[in-house]
């Protein structure tokens, strides 16, 4: 008997639209963009510190604008969404064996949420 | 089969995840601040000079960066493939290229601070 | 007494003799709600319409056969059970798989990449029987054994979208297998499997997505076990190139 397998076309550009969970993986990879965009960001403000105190002055002028609040309001929110999917799966990427259990997964994942927050107080207690 | 040489790119994105996901959302707030004019005294560009006038100061800020970029490039390369587009090697040079130039602006402006 | 209801069963059915593709069809089955989907299957099959092609075998999550999309989710039919559906249920073959009839997939791709990673121990060392067994902790033993735990189902190839995307990519089951044999103390094959995962089509291809581990009915976490691959693999990477003088 011949064999006539019917292979159904999976669409390249449309294929996360499918599943819920797809599309949190596709936000989760969309926040690279925000990433890319505010390290640049830095990068300028980088370029006005080492120029002077008055190209510095129209850096910090330039941001303080409707659209640069909208931007970095949009940077805050994916930069934790990648924050929080990145420190979820610390325990499946590296799980750490202690005798011979392994370190419960919530264990892992408290710990970097605890270091995330001491981290960002310390910063933020600098910045302010 | 030929072992892959994504492991370059893999491992500093890696890197990159791990330190942006610590640092990045306090620092986006910070310059959040800065751009809702909370504080006239937010930034001074005495003390931030200062900072990056340090040896340590520039390690920490040329880390954040690099690693932040190659982390974003690598990543994006990967949303470009999942969204349809099918020229990998093409979009691999212009990420990395993307990357590699931020890098060497980096490396470029501390060195004149 | 269980209470029965009336659900629509709503199957994809594909003969490749007469269909050019595809089609649905709905069948009535009464079901009490202690039954699974496979038992739904069954009831068609025996009352309905005996020409139903699917495939199953032990009814207890053991044997792997039975897995399908359920209402678009990768399920075992006989961990599926009707009181977590309503009235109307879809079953169709599992997705990225070709169908070869009904809700039977061809499954050879699958298999060949299995196989093409070595899932067997290679000791490190020819040991005659009269130097005694190969011994074990049981911190050796825990550090691989929810891998041991894959039935091969298929449910994580069926839920990851870079396979569908890619078939070339080995995919969830056969890397995790692969690390399962890596991990085990007694195995020596590492540097052989890593011709074959540590590749392009081989663990690049994953992007974590996570489906596969979100699907699997035995817990398995192939996703932990392609990043931990990932991992491993470069550091070897970095190793290799960098320092070249240290020998692995």
């Amino acid at each position: 008997m011949s064999r006539k397998p019917y292979i159904r076309e999976v669409s390249k550009t449309s294929w996360f639209l499918s599943q819920p969970r797809y599309k949190r993986y596709m936000a989760r990879e969309v926040t690279c963009i925000f990433i890319f965009a505010f390290t640049f960001l830095l990068i300028c403000a980088l370029g006005s510190l080492a120029k002077g105190p008055e190209a510095f002055q129209s850096f910090l002028h330039a941001l303080r604008s409707p659209l640069g609040v909208l931007l970095n309001l949009a940077a805050l929110v994916a930069t934790i969404y990648h924050s929080m999917s990145w420190f979820d799966v610390t325990p499946q990427a590296m799980p750490i064996q202690r005798g011979e259990e392994f370190v419960p997964g919530n264990v892992i994942v408290g710990a970097h949420y605890g270091a995330w927050a001491v981290v960002s107080l310390i910063i933020l207690i600098w910045g302010i | 089969m030929a072992k892959s040489n994504k492991p370059i790119f893999w491992g500093l994105f890696a890197a990159g995840g791990t330190v942006t996901a610590f640092v990045t959302p306090v620092l986006v707030l910070l310059t959040l601040f800065a751009a809702m004019g909370f504080s006239p005294d937010l930034f001074t560009y005495e003390a931030l000079r200062g900072f990056a006038a340090h040896w340590l100061g520039k390690l920490i800020i040329l880390g954040v960066i690099v690693l932040s970029l190659w982390h974003a490039a690598h990543r994006l390369r990967v949303t470009v493939h999942d969204f349809g587009v099918r020229a990998d090697t093409v979009v691999a040079y212009v990420v990395y290229g993307i990357a590699g130039l931020g890098t060497l602006m980096t490396i470029i402006y501390l060195l004149r601070i | 007494m269980s209470e029965e209801r009336q659900i629509q069963l709503e199957v994809l059915r594909y003969n490749p003799e007469t269909d050019s593709q595809p089609r649905y069809q709905t069948y009535t089955v009464p079901c009490v709600n202690e039954w699974v989907v496979l038992d739904a299957l069954n009831y068609v099959k025996e009352n309905l319409d005996p020409t139903l092609s699917y495939r199953w075998s032990c009814h207890m999550a053991v044997c792997g056969s039975c897995g399908y999309m359920i209402n678009g989710e990768p399920k075992l039919g006989c961990k599926a059970f009707i009181h977590e559906y309503g009235d109307h249920i879809r079953v169709e073959p599992l997705a990225n798989f070709p169908i070869e009839r009904d809700l039977v997939t061809v499954v050879e791709d699958f298999i060949a990449k299995l196989a093409s990673v070595k899932p067997y121990l290679i000791p490190k060392e020819d040991k005659p029987i009269s130097a005694g067994e190969f011994k074990q902790t049981p911190a050796e033993l825990k550090k691989f054994k929810q891998y041991t735990l894959c039935i091969n189902c298929m449910l994580c190839y069926a839920a990851c979208p870079q396979y569908g995307l890619v078939p070339e990519f080995l995919g969830p089951a056969a890397i995790s297998m692969a690390h399962r044999y890596n991990q085990d103390s007694r195995d020596g094959g590492r540097d052989q499997r890593q011709e074959v995962i540590a590749t392009d089509e081989g663990v690049w291809e994953c992007s974590f997505v996570g489906a596969c581990s979100e699907v699997c009915p035995k817990h398995v976490d192939p996703a932990g076990a392609l990043q931990q691959v990932k991992v491993a693999s470069t550091i070897d990477w970095y190793k290799e190139h960098l320092m070249p003088w240290v020998k692995k």
